[in-house]
């Protein structure tokens, strides 16, 4: 976990810094102009990350888990 | 005249008031069970209770009508649910701590217990307040557009703004939130479907594809697929209305609120993997607006698009399901945030004002003040024109002021203090407000600042206000050390 939840500064980076440099139609990517294609590629990456990160943070270990006992 | 699609759309209200009313039975209308459902919903259910008020008639109408009308500037919707998926990872999984803790009930309530001041907690209910409406105002606009368009011009938008705040009033006023999660639960799947059809078919249909499409729009209108050199729609406005968008994201009273019925706080991080796929549904609805582009060109109000094209091209029948579609994700968010706004008045303003009302009163007073909320959403509806998409941001930009505080608290020595608190969400607020106003009403923010950093989202520069505010004000307030000594 030490490292790995640094790599959700990634798509703050990509998103908001990066689509500034790539703020163009041609080439399609997929058939979209490659700004909106950017954007969808770090929309996928980004719930890629947050699984890595979830699967590495000892916080979701099933003995922690807070779903068993919870009153109902 | 052809009524099959407003029958269609009615059968639909139906039955989401049917469900409402199922899903109460056996359960005692507590506060708590009203509002946070007893606080027992598992991972599922908060899932689609919090993917349900995002995607609202905001998502659907007004994101295929910021396609149409202004091309890439819409791409900001896409990117800023994910970045606040990200933030929700670290940000909801100690406040739902707390607020179990402390049993509280609102984000209002959070406020007041962390900084042991019932007065912020009736700020931040007002600042909840004033962000909700127009958040409501734009649900009750999209009804209004579907069921007028639908009725094929039968049935006034006028009349059905009224239709439609009648529908939501009554389904809140029976259900409360498990209303809202079982509605959402056919919701979701209902607006899935529809959005991803719709998004694939429409271009294939009139274009062929999404690549001809696109390059039919570049040639017809260049530059409207990228992000402008300068004025709203820049890189710098993109930039700053994501983030600001995205730390506002659970801001909301009512998106808290829907953080709050967690039964375990695992609950959001498996969350804030799954969400920002849901956020692709999003690509679809831009596909729908951008479609309409050369299919119907000029229409005055932009986020008829969707809907208009839908007129165009499918027979009355199917145009009632799409129809049905766009009413239920009306309906759930806006009954969602109707709960919000009632709460926000009678437990966080009247009892955070006299802290010796019952809870049986509160209760009462909640959904009491269920029609007033509405008939006040309703009579600014009909008198304001602004896109779905221009009120959701002015509601963003107010609610987002609540942000630095909120993180202030999660810290270990809360660096904000109460004065500071207060100093920097009444500043940053007013800022809005008054940059906000009509052009002329007062300076713009264009005449403050340097030409480069003009194009700054308004409740952006308001935050920045804020944070230095809120900064200043709780250094000089700094207490001595030794009196927080002994305090969790």
């Amino acid at each position: 976990m030490t490292w790995v939840k640094w790599l959700a500064v990634l798509p703050f980076l990509a998103m908001l810094v990066g689509t500034a440099f790539v703020n163009t139609v041609e080439p399609l990517v997929f058939g979209l102009p490659l700004v909106l294609a950017w954007l969808v590629i770090w929309v996928v990456l980004t719930a890629a990350i947050m699984a890595l990160i979830f699967y590495s943070d000892p916080a979701n270990d099933a003995a922690q888990d807070g779903d068993q006992g919870a009153s109902r | 005249m052809n009524y099959a699609a407003l029958a269609i759309i009615f059968l639909a209200a139906a039955l989401a008031l049917a469900l409402g009313l199922i899903a109460r039975r056996g359960q005692q209308m507590t506060l708590e069970q009203w509002t946070v459902g007893g606080r027992g919903f598992g991972g599922l259910l908060v899932f689609l209770l919090t993917a349900g008020e995002i995607y609202t008639t905001f998502t659907f109408l007004g994101g295929s009508g910021w396609a149409y009308g202004k091309g890439a500037p819409a791409y900001y919707i896409l990117v800023y649910g994910s970045l606040a998926y990200i933030l929700s990872y670290w940000l909801l999984p100690p406040i739902w701590r707390y607020a179990r803790q402390e049993r509280v009930v609102s984000q209002p309530h959070y406020f007041a217990r962390k900084y042991d001041s019932p007065m912020l907690g009736v700020l931040a209910a007002a600042v909840g307040m004033v962000a909700l409406i127009p958040y409501l105002m734009l649900q009750f606009k999209g009804l209004g557009i579907i069921v007028s368009i639908a009725s094929y011009g039968a049935i006034s938008s006028r009349l059905a703004i009224w239709i439609g705040a009648a529908v939501v009033t009554t389904y809140v006023m029976v259900s409360g939130v498990r209303g809202s999660a079982w509605t959402s639960t056919v919701k979701d799947f209902l607006i899935l479907a529809i959005a991803v059809f719709l998004g694939i078919y429409l271009p294939f249909h009139y274009y062929g594809g999404y690549g001809e499409m696109f390059r039919a729009i570049d040639a017809a209108k260049p530059g409207f697929l990228t992000l402008r050199a300068s004025g709203e729609g820049s890189v710098l406005w993109f930039q700053s209305t994501a983030l600001l968008a995205a730390v506002g994201f659970y801001m909301w009273p009512h998106a808290f609120g829907a953080a709050l019925t967690a039964r375990a706080e695992r609950t959001f991080r498996r969350n804030a993997i799954i969400l920002p796929l849901y956020q692709l549904i999003l690509l679809f609805v831009f596909f729908c607006g951008f479609a309409a582009i050369l299919q119907i060109p000029g229409l005055a109000s932009v986020d008829q698009s969707l809907f208009r094209l839908s007129i165009a091209t499918f027979n009355p029948w199917f145009v009632g399901v799409i129809g049905a579609a766009g009413v239920l994700t009306a309906l759930v968010p806006g009954s969602m945030i109707l709960i919000a706004a009632s709460t926000l008045i009678a437990n966080d303003i009247w009892r955070g004002l006299s802290p010796e009302t019952s809870e049986d009163m509160v209760a009462r007073a909640a959904r009491g003040l269920v029609p007033v909320v509405a008939l006040l959403a309703v009579g600014l509806a009909l008198q304001d024109s602004q896109t779905i998409v221009a009120l959701l941001l002015m509601g963003y930009g107010f609610v987002s002021q609540m942000f630095p505080a909120l993180v202030g608290s999660l810290m270990r020595n809360n660096p904000v203090t109460k004065p500071g608190a207060f100093a920097g969400v009444i500043v940053g607020v007013a800022t809005v407000a008054v940059f906000s106003l009509p052009k002329g009403t007062f300076v713009t923010l264009a005449s403050l600042l340097p030409s480069g950093l003009a194009d700054i989202n308004v409740g952006f520069f308001a935050l920045i206000v804020n944070v230095i505010v809120t900064g200043l004000v709780s250094l000089a307030t700094r207490p001595a050390p030794v009196a927080t000594i002994g305090r969790a």
